[in-house]
């Protein structure tokens, strides 16, 4: 029988690299030569290892999962997981498991390493843990919960990321180090002692050139652990992190060749001293080393596949060079970076103790080749310099202006100057050449060459790389980027912006039929119709709610509230400057009690209730208009927040009263629709506790008025607002914000918060000033009658929504049944609700 | 959880519903955007999204309001539109879009939604197994 025939092929241990494999077998179709069998001793599948740490701040098992729950399955292949191999008889061609035994033709090795422990007397006691999986990480977890103070023994890269861990864990957290310096295998000692400085500048601290003799019980902690020269150091959790071992035991015990400091022997094609069995991973010695990273993995996964497959593709090595943020500390390490491997080499060096920057290049004797780099506190030369090193590119007549700060340009290489065999990506092998292929195969977009070449969806630390060497070659082949807004229209925002102020045009329908794009059903779809809502919101600023603005909008504007992922509302009302009195507290408390509303304070000083049901939503807006509430615009693009500090009415810094003034920004700028949400805030003085600093507009209050800050943003990608104009009274204030919020309105590009609007804008800053304060384009009169057009045609949508039968029946679950939606189901957290 | 990570594909066509039925009024629906309805199926109950696009060449349009990337009861309240040609709601929550006509998930073939036919008689919205 043909299914019968095939090869058995097991691979033993499902991580990162195993997984890999499984991936490149089934890509390269050769499931249908062989079967394969995979096991698994951990519980979950496999999942990615790199950003382990992300657990920690919330992604779960499933979102770091490296395949659907169904991909195995759907492909053929046999997964067994919480199985782990107990002995190979090489012999017999089997192996064993608890449960039973398998025949196999070819044996994977993929089982990677296991953090080692150092023989510390008493380092078994509850509380010592380790480093490397989900579980290890659930039980770190779980101790933290009863612990004050942690520890990690071993400063290198891995035991820094578990300080981190410890840290955000809100542990008073310590790194013990043997050597003289951290991360000892990447630094040198004026790097690490820079890399100390800064990591004890965030309160965790550092111990080096100790060695723990044992741990025993503590006084005040629950250990206490003793060092060489008797000193102590009391803790009650402590991680070892002191380095990895390749788990060679199946192997070992097998017969199978091992290095003297462990790890399976592998020859270029990934084999071990038994042809039937192969080893990948970090399981694996390859010419005496071990490769503690995912690329080097990968690069195996695919030499085993050819062998697998008769191929003859060699694993001929792997450049170890890494890009990190410890702690916020960026850290890179380039090829030779001690400049110990190369006698001859020279050495550039460049430390700047202010800013806390060190950079070092290894050169060649010749000064014109990088053999290898070392950076502490900035990586942004990095990507240039592995390029320079990956490449053999000649290096510029001063060597030394790579790592120098720049006052102009940067010579960054651009992505003209690499070679077609440059390397882009490490984690899947893509070169320039592929990336150039993949374009002329048809890939218009960085999402599909990503998808075609799977550049960067390993560890990530090419994407920027690979950004500039896309919109390169594209330009290079002159695909000019479509601004189109979608397939209804061709035009960008701002144009589309243009024309419904210049026609006057009041609705969706009027403006796809004079300027729809020919080829679709012009009825829009969820990209044009919520942006030209929004447009036609900020130049008429009509009830969103009317009919003929209601399909326009998405769930979120459509009911006034924000979707959860179980299909319930949040409800969020205004509470402007962040002020609330005592009576209003009252009623929102009794709303969330009457509705089983889940009640949390915001980040925007603010309260949110949660679980809300669509058709209890008038009833709850009902009651909190009664008590003098309007919506906040939660789900809107539009005026969120002003946030404010307590300011000169309590505070004894205070020069003004910030909270009045925010009180009245937020009640002037409430309701505006933009093309991404505004925020703001304002501090009463120079201490600057409302953050203004970080808002799309700061306010902060000097002797003689208030500092204008503008483009700042949170979130994603934080951006510290820029100063714009100084010491305002309030009219000019409110001036210069008409005129800059709608400047913004009218120019920005759809979803463009400020801060990103301002770094697109041609002239920068200077421009902007030029426009809204010195009025450059003779506008300044008209985007002030526009705002206040806006200002004053303001009303609560949800009071005109309660006011409208109309509008009241699009709140029911159902139009011909009254029951509410059976399978929204809540369970009780902390003594509130929240989804099942 | 990623949008990705929790889909299921779960391919139901056209489920069967007792033949013709009233199942709301014309005035429940809403001009270019969608309602939710209740649905007793001789599989159970099921809740069904209606979408009423008027001056259309096709105007009615029943399709499951279970959105499979979310598991959330959630496909009524999404945004209409075209992609491609086809009349599409766009998932409220992770924003895939489903072809009106015969439930496709514009994103990913391996997930369709349930399909209902529907049509108006006089005044009421009837709907048919
Ligand atoms: C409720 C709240 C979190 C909290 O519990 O504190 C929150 C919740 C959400 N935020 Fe936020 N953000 C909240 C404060 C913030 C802050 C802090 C602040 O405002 O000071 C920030 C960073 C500051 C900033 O925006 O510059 C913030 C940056 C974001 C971002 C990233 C924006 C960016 O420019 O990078 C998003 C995503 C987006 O808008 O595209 C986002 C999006 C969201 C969404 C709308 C995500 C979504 O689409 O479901 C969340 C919906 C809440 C809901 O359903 O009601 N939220 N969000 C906060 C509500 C504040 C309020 O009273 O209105
Ligand atoms: C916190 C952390 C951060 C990291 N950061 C980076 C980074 O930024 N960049 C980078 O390149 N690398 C990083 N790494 C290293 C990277 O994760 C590893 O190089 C990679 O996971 C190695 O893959 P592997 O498949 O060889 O081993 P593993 O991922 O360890 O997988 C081996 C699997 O085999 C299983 N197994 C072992 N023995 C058996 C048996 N007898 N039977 C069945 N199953 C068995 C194990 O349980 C395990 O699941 C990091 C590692 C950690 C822990
Ligand atoms: S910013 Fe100044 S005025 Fe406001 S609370 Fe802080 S110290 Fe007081
Ligand atoms: S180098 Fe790791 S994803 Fe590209």
């Amino acid at each position: 029988m043909s299914i019968t025939s095939k090869r058995n092929v097991i691979i033993i241990g499902n991580g990162m690299v195993g997984h890999h494999l499984v991936e490149q077998l089934v890509e390269n179709g050769a499931l249908s030569q062989m079967n394969v069998t995979v096991f698994g001793e951990e519980r979950h599948r496999a999942y990615d290892r790199v950003h382990l740490s992300e657990y920690f701040k919330g992604r779960d098992a499933e979102a770091l999962a490296l395949c659907d729950a169904d991909y195995y399955a759907s492909h053929g292949v046999t997964f067994n997981s919480s199985e782990a191999v107990i002995s190979i008889d090489r012999a017999a061609k089997t192996l064993a498991t608890e449960h039973g035994h398998y025949a196999y033709d070819h044996l994977v090795l993929a089982t990677g390493s296991y953090p080692f422990v150092p023989p510390i007397p008493g380092n078994d006691r509850e509380g010592c843990l380790v480093y490397r999986t989900l579980d290890d990480l659930d039980a770190i977890r779980e101790a933290a919960q009863s612990a004050a103070t942690g520890v990690v023994v071993g400063g290198g890269l891995l035991g820094l990321e578990a300080a981190n861990a410890l840290r955000g864990l809100n542990l008073e957290t310590a790194v013990i180090e043997f050597a003289p310096r951290l991360m000892p295998m990447q630094v040198d000692s004026e790097g690490g002692e820079l890399l100390r400085e800064k990591i004890e500048a965030l309160g965790v601290q550092v111990l080096t050139e100790r060695a723990t003799q044992r741990i025993e019980d503590g006084a005040a902690s629950r250990h206490r652990m003793v060092f060489q020269d008797d000193k102590i150091l009391e803790t009650d959790l402590i991680v070892f992190s002191a380095g990895i071992r390749p788990r060679d035991q199946l192997a070992r015990e097998c017969g199978l060749e091992i290095g003297e400091r462990g790890g399976v022997v592998i020859n270029d094609q990934c084999q071990t001293s038994d042809p039937a069995i192969l080893a990948i991973g970090e399981v694996a010695l390859w010419n005496q080393s071990i490769f503690g990273l995912v690329a080097p993995g990968y690069q195996m996964a695919k030499t085993a596949l050819s062998t697998l497959t008769g191929g003859d593709a060699s694993f001929t090595g792997a450049d170890m060079s890494t890009k990190l943020k410890l702690l916020g500390v960026d850290v890179g390490s380039i090829g030779d970076a001690h400049g110990t491997q190369n006698p001859g080499a020279r050495m550039f060096r460049y430390l700047d103790p202010l800013t806390q920057i060190y950079r070092k290049m290894v050169v060649s004797s010749d000064g014109k080749k990088l053999l290898g780099a070392m950076l502490v506190g900035d990586n942004s030369v990095y990507d240039t310099l592995l390029q320079y090193y990956a490449n053999g590119i000649e290096l510029p007549k001063e060597p030394a202006s790579l790592i120098l700060p720049q006052s102009g340009a940067a010579p960054a290489l651009g992505p003209d100057a690499l070679p077609e065999t440059a390397m882009i990506c490490s984690c899947h092998n893509v070169t320039k050449a592929s990336i150039c292929a993949a374009i002329d195969a048809g890939a218009s977009d960085l999402a599909s060459v990503k998808g075609d070449t799977r550049a960067s969806t390993g560890c990530g630390g090419c994407a920027s790389l690979l950004k500039s060497v896309v919109d390169h070659e594209l330009a290079a082949r002159g695909v000019e980027v479509d601004k189109s807004i979608c397939e209804h229209f061709q035009h960008t925002r701002q144009e589309l912006y243009d024309i419904v102020r210049v026609e006057g045009i009041k609705t969706f329908s009027e403006l796809i039929e004079k300027h729809g794009a020919p080829s679709t059903h012009h009825l829009g779809c969820d990209i044009c119709k919520p942006a030209v809502g929004s447009i036609l919101a900020s130049c008429f600023n009509e009830p969103i709610t009317d009919a003929a603005h209601i399909p326009l909008q998405d769930t979120n504007d459509t009911f006034m509230a924000n979707m959860q992922k179980n299909g319930t509302y949040s409800v969020v009302p205004r509470i402007a400057g962040g002020e609330i009195t005592p009576d209003k507290l009252v009623v929102l408390g009794q709303v969330a009690q009457k509705y089983g509303l889940y009640s949390k304070i915001t980040g925007g000083q603010r309260i949110d209730l949660f679980g809300a049901r669509l058709e209890d939503l008038p009833d709850i807006w009902g009651e909190l208009i009664e008590a003098g509430f309007e919506t906040g615009h939660a789900y809107g693009k539009s005026l969120r927040t002003v946030k404010s500090c307590v300011g000169s009415t309590w505070c004894r810094y205070g020069v003004q009263d910030s909270v009045g003034m925010a009180i009245k920004l937020e009640n002037r700028y409430k309701g505006l629709r933009a093309p991404h949400k505004i925020k703001f805030g304002v501090s009463g003085c120079t201490r600057e506790c409302a953050e203004a600093q970080s808002k799309d507009i700061g306010i902060i209050a000097t002797e003689n008025g208030w500092n204008l800050y503008v483009c700042g943003n949170g979130g994603m990608r934080p951006r510290h607002a820029e100063l714009f104009a100084t010491d305002l009274d309030d009219e000019a204030l409110y001036r210069t914000i008409d005129r800059f919020l709608m400047f913004y309105v009218r120019t920005a590009d759809r979803l463009q918060r400020t801060s990103v609007w301002r770094e697109n804008l041609e002239g920068g800053l200077e421009y902007l000033k030029e426009v809204i304060l010195n009025d450059s384009l003779g506008m300044g009169d008209e985007l002030e009658r526009q705002m206040q057009t806006v200002v004053d045609n303001y009303q609560c949508e949800w009071a005109g929504a309660i006011s409208d039968p109309d509008k009241l029946k699009r709140f029911r679950s159902y139009v011909n049944d009254s029951r509410p939606d059976p399978s929204i189901i809540m369970t009780s957290e902390r003594g509130q609700l929240r989804p099942a | 959880m990623t949008a990705t990570a929790v889909k299921q594909a779960t391919v139901t066509q056209s489920r069967q519903a007792p033949t013709g039925h009233k199942l709301c009024s014309k005035t429940d629906l809403v001009a270019f955007s969608g309602v939710a309805a209740w649905l007793e199926t001789p599989q159970g109950p099921t809740q069904v999204a209606l979408f009423y696009l008027p001056g259309f060449e096709r105007e009615l349009y029943a399709i499951d309001h279970h959105d499979p990337f979310s598991n959330a009861n959630v496909i009524a309240h999404g945004i209409v539109g075209d992609i491609k040609g086809a009349a599409v709601v766009a998932s409220p929550i992770y924003k895939q879009h489903f072809r009106l006509e015969d439930g496709q998930c514009v994103e990913d073939d391996s997930v369709t939604l349930a399909t209902w036919k529907v049509s108006f008689k006089e005044a009421d919205v009837w709907i048919e197994g």
